[in-house]
């Protein structure tokens, strides 16, 4: 394969590797959007703090002198979920819930203003400036001809691949299995009714925000080990990521944050690979509002039909 | 005299795989009230929904005078003359009912910025004739007592004529209306029905009628519909319909 | 009794988790590597007072509702006089306002002058932010992009062309005014959530643009030297930059004195803001700023009485950014220096929370908020840290209790009089 083949693919790898992530931080978006149809905009405050608390596990299990990497992760995995979790539920309870029923722009803008609450609850406790973590994951297969070009695929971006196909099969297996994912979708379809048919439906949206929140937690470990620069306003331009991944799968739709999060990531990719870096940034959002423009309703949405 | 002025034909609205409204026909002339009945779920409201644009219908023609409105914008179709209410009251309730009156007449205004700005004489003129056309059809819905009052605390029968008094100022050729007596007692019913009839006899507009009070529409429709599951089932006279064995059964079930 | 319990047992756990490891560790760095260290024990005090608090206000939250609700609620509107009486003392409490804005800084310090003249920036800022959000019920998030065109608008044209304050203020303001139309046009068809997520990705563009198109605008390094305003041509600097320039002091025959240039900015903010006051004021009682409320209570009904929504919506949008447009050039011309800097998210949070908490669509409130918004954190300068943190916490208060802000919206009603 030519020079230009292999640099190609090689983004491709780093774009799918991105764009994963962006997917996992979606689906919170296209879920919370499905049930109340009102967007998180704490969302990416939430895949911050997950990307905080990865480092604080870290650093303090390295403290302590535990080094296997595998138990090192799982540790983390459980406590980030937990404590995003738990923020994601307080989101819900604080600035939506006493919200229900309000002008729409009222929720929002409480939204706002937690998000806002969470990016200096973070920067005045752990400090505004970046935090860095040495790669805790190295190594990576390479292929092509040295010569020529090398394709890198690093274990990292293997690890994050891996990772976020199991969460997305464990939330597929949950939302299509389960009772509480049945009760998920029935809100989704028609809030008022399940409601009406007996089912608490603050429980099934406060769980709405958790599991948002534990796939962001996910995204949150996963970034921050890849990048091993934080700050506390990554949250801000993730999220604007996601949002523009869920808007253009179909906001609403969980295989379209799928296919939305892997087409953004790998778009963004290609222009970083023929234009500085800092475009990639306008591109997507170029994209979010062509999108916005000729198909509102996304790529697996279903359009909307207003009710007169 | 006998003009038409609104001309469907074969008008169809499918949502994914369900058919709400299926080859519906429908002729209004100059001058005329026209019924549209069936029992609920017919898809009456989504016919009105085609017609004013809210909808864009799936096929069939929407002429009116002349003219294809089918896929023209709402606010496009409201201009060329055909307005429409709602089954559920839509008033801006927290302004008050002369200003209600106004945002009805907002294109006929001088919206030009500067000259509201600065108040020019064109722009206080046209205030004033705005000012005028309001409060005289508020007189001739009996509402000109209350024109100061908020829209949302006026009784229920006093916003349904609010309503309607609102279509009338932006001076539409057809008026339609969505079950303008739901929740009237039976004297707003009357006051509803003399109102009707002097806005046909007297204004000389049209007005295309869904409604399921039945002594109200037998009493002042011209020609009736019938539509039943989306499907056109019978039309004519009320003397026609009422005696029209399809529509009793499909108004009493078949045993 | 016990389920009160468990309630706020579970709601001080819940408490226990978001403050432990954010507030009671810290990340640190040890050489290269990155370490935590625990909070010093005044910090874990407040965290255990913190989730102590949490645990009681829960258990008791039955009697705490009903000591606030015993708490009178003040009635501003029974302060003010009566409405007659208002009507007849207004024009004179407007005059003795404006007389009292003009006299002022001549007995003030600079520094009171200055943070002033800010508080004046901020005022038109949310005056132009409340069109679109208070008037037009439309979310922008990216409000400070317009404000960052008109003061770079300014900057480059003043930079490279030359061009005098006065000349440039009309097409600063007309350029911002265009940049809303064009993003705008294609997004206000859509729902509102979409219109907050564009905006706000729209300001960060903006930002983005600006920092890297170095050959231009200098990048993060901004454009700096930016000519202040001339007073009919006269010159408020000390000394003459050309030969030809006349000088302040020179012409009035007075000794020269860096406290002109501060009262003359001031003076100039006093009148923009007039302006920006007036002008909206009287959008509020035409057809368009009727057409506005009536889009914000019922879309539909609009509609189908003839209305385009989309014009509707763009006016507002549209006469908001050149509100940002106006600011920013006269921000550029006081600050002399510009960079991508002053443009960031924080500032267009800002102002949307001096929209928020002064009343969407009041007026009053908002000026009221602005002032607030620059003044409090000068007051405050040891907790200026906290500023941010405190705009976002009193966001998420004000919707839960006071959404309609500090002064609520009063509009004028037209009256039929016969």
């Amino acid at each position: 394969m030519s020079e230009f083949s292999l640099y190609l693919l090689q983004q491709l790898i780093n774009g799918l590797t991105i764009g994963s992530t962006y997917a996992l931080i979606a689906i919170g978006y296209t879920m919370v959007y499905g049930i109340i149809g009102m967007i998180n905009f704490a969302h990416g405050e939430i895949y911050m703090i997950g990307s905080y608390v990865t480092f604080i596990v870290i650093a303090g299990l390295l403290g302590m002198g535990l080094v296997s990497l595998p138990i090192v992760l799982l540790i983390v995995l459980i406590v980030a979920v937990i404590v995003s979790s738990t923020y994601g539920w307080t989101v819900e309870r604080v600035a939506y819930r006493p919200l229900r029923g309000s002008n729409r722009l009222i929720p929002l803008i409480s939204a706002i203003g937690m998000s806002i609450f969470l990016q200096n609850y973070v920067g005045l406790s752990q400090g505004y400036r970046d935090a860095a973590l040495p790669p805790q994951v190295v190594g990576g297969w390479t292929f092509g001809d040295p010569a020529v070009f090398e394709v890198t695929i690093s274990y990292m971006q293997s690890i994050i691949w891996i990772a976020t196909l199991l969460t997305m099969t464990a939330l597929t297996l949950f939302i299509s299995r389960s009772r509480m994912g049945r009760a998920c979708r029935a809100c989704s379809e028609d809030l008022g009714m399940t409601n009406l048919l007996g089912i608490d439906t603050n429980k099934i949206i406060a769980l709405t925000f958790i599991v948002g929140a534990a796939l962001a937690a996910v995204a949150g470990i996963l970034l921050s080990l890849y990048y091993g620069v934080i700050n506390p306003f990554v949250g801000f331009i993730a999220g604007l990521k996601a949002f523009t991944a869920a808007v253009l799968g179909g906001i609403g739709s969980i295989p379209g944050a799928m296919l939305g999060g892997l087409i953004l990531g790998v778009t963004e990719a290609m222009t970083a690979a023929f234009f500085p870096a800092e475009y990639k940034d306008v591109v997507s959002f170029g994209l979010l509002v062509l999108i916005l423009l000729f198909r509102p309703s996304g790529l697996l949405g279903k359009p909307e039909v207003e009710k007169v | 005299m006998s003009q038409l002025l609104l001309d469907v034909n074969a008008l169809t609205m499918r949502f994914g795989g369900l058919v709400a409204v299926n080859g519906v026909n429908l002729k209004v002339k100059n001058r005329q009230i026209v019924s549209i009945i069936g029992p609920n779920g017919a898809g009456k409201t989504t016919v009105f929904n085609c017609l004013s644009g809210f909808y864009i219908p799936t096929a069939g023609s929407v002429m009116f005078k002349n003219e294809q409105i089918a896929g023209l914008k709402d606010f496009q179709i409201s201009r060329k003359g055909l307005v429409r209410t709602f089954q559920h009251v839509r008033l801006f309730s927290n302004m008050t009912v002369v200003e209600n009156m106004l945002v009805a007449q907002h294109r006929h205004l001088n919206t030009n910025l500067f000259s509201g700005l600065f108040k020019t004489p064109s722009y206080r003129r046209k205030e004033g004739e705005a000012m005028d056309h309001a409060a005289q059809w508020l007189e001739e819905v009996g509402l000109l007592d209350v024109a100061n009052r908020q829209a949302g605390n006026l009784s229920y029968g006093q916003q349904r004529r609010l309503e309607i008094a609102r279509c009338m100022v932006t001076q539409p050729e057809l008026l339609m209306l969505d079950e303008p007596a739901a929740g009237l007692n039976p004297n707003e019913t009357k006051e509803l029905d003399e109102l009707i009839i002097k806005l046909r006899d007297e204004h000389e507009i049209s007005i295309l009628l869904i409604e399921h009070d039945m002594s109200l529409v037998m009493g002042i429709s011209d020609h009736i519909y019938v539509i039943a599951q989306g499907t056109p089932l019978a039309d004519g006279s009320p003397e026609e319909i009422k005696n029209n064995p399809d529509v009793i059964k499909a108004y009493l079930g078949e045993d | 009794m016990t389920n009160k319990f468990y309630n706020a047992l579970f709601a001080s756990g819940i408490a226990f988790i978001l403050t432990c490891l954010m507030v009671g560790i810290k990340l640190d760095t040890e050489g290269t590597q990155l370490a935590i260290k625990g909070a010093s024990a005044e910090q874990w005090t407040w965290i255990g007072l913190g989730i102590a608090l949490v645990f009681l206000s829960q258990l008791f939250s039955d009697k705490i509702d009903a000591i606030f609700s015993k708490v009178p609620k003040p009635k501003l509107s029974n302060m003010l006089p009566k409405e007659q009486k208002m009507a007849t003392l207004k024009p004179w409490l407007l005059a003795l306002l404006i007389v009292g804005m003009l006299v002022w800084p001549f007995m003030v310090s600079r520094g009171s002058v200055d943070l002033a003249t800010l508080a004046l920036i901020y005022i038109m800022l949310g005056l132009g932010l409340n069109i679109v959000v208070g008037l037009a019920g439309l979310l922008d998030l990216g409000f400070v992009a317009f404000y960052a065109v008109g003061a770079y608008t300014y900057a480059l044209l003043s930079q490279y062309f030359g061009m005098s304050f006065w000349a440039c203020l009309p097409i600063s303001a007309g350029l911002a005014a265009l940049f809303g139309f064009i993003l705008g046009f294609p997004v206000l068809r859509l729902r509102g959530d979409y219109l907050a997520i564009v905006t706000l990705g729209f300001g960060e563009i903006i930002r983005i643009l600006l920092n890297n198109w170095t050959a231009v605008t200098g990048g993060p390094n901004g454009i700096s030297g930016i000519d202040k305003p001339t007073l009919f041509g006269l010159e408020f600097s000390r000394r003459a930059k050309e030969e030809d320039t006349v000088l302040f002091h020179e012409f009035f025959g007075i000794d020269y004195s860096s406290s002109y240039k501060v009262i003359f900015l001031y003076l100039i903010a006093v009148i923009l803001t007039i302006f920006v006051v007036y002008v909206i004021n009287r959008l509020m009682r035409m057809p368009v700023g009727r057409a506005w409320e009536a889009l914000r209570e019922d879309e539909i009904a609009c509609r189908s009485l003839g209305l385009n929504r989309t014009v509707i919506k763009l006016s507002a949008f549209t006469l908001g950014a050149t509100t940002a447009g106006f600011a920013g050039a006269f921000f550029a011309a006081r600050q002399g220096f510009i960079s991508p800097e002053s443009f960031i998210f924080i500032e267009s949070a800002i102002i949307l929370a001096i929209v928020v908490l002064g009343g969407m669509g009041s007026q009053v409130g908002v000026i009221l908020a602005a002032i607030i918004m620059t003044i409090l954190p000068e007051l405050a300068r040891e907790f200026s840290e906290y500023r941010m943190l405190l705009f976002g916490f009193l966001m998420v208060i004000m919707m839960r209790w006071r959404p309609q802000g500090l002064v609520p919206m009063k509009r004028p009603h037209l009256e039929l009089n016969r």
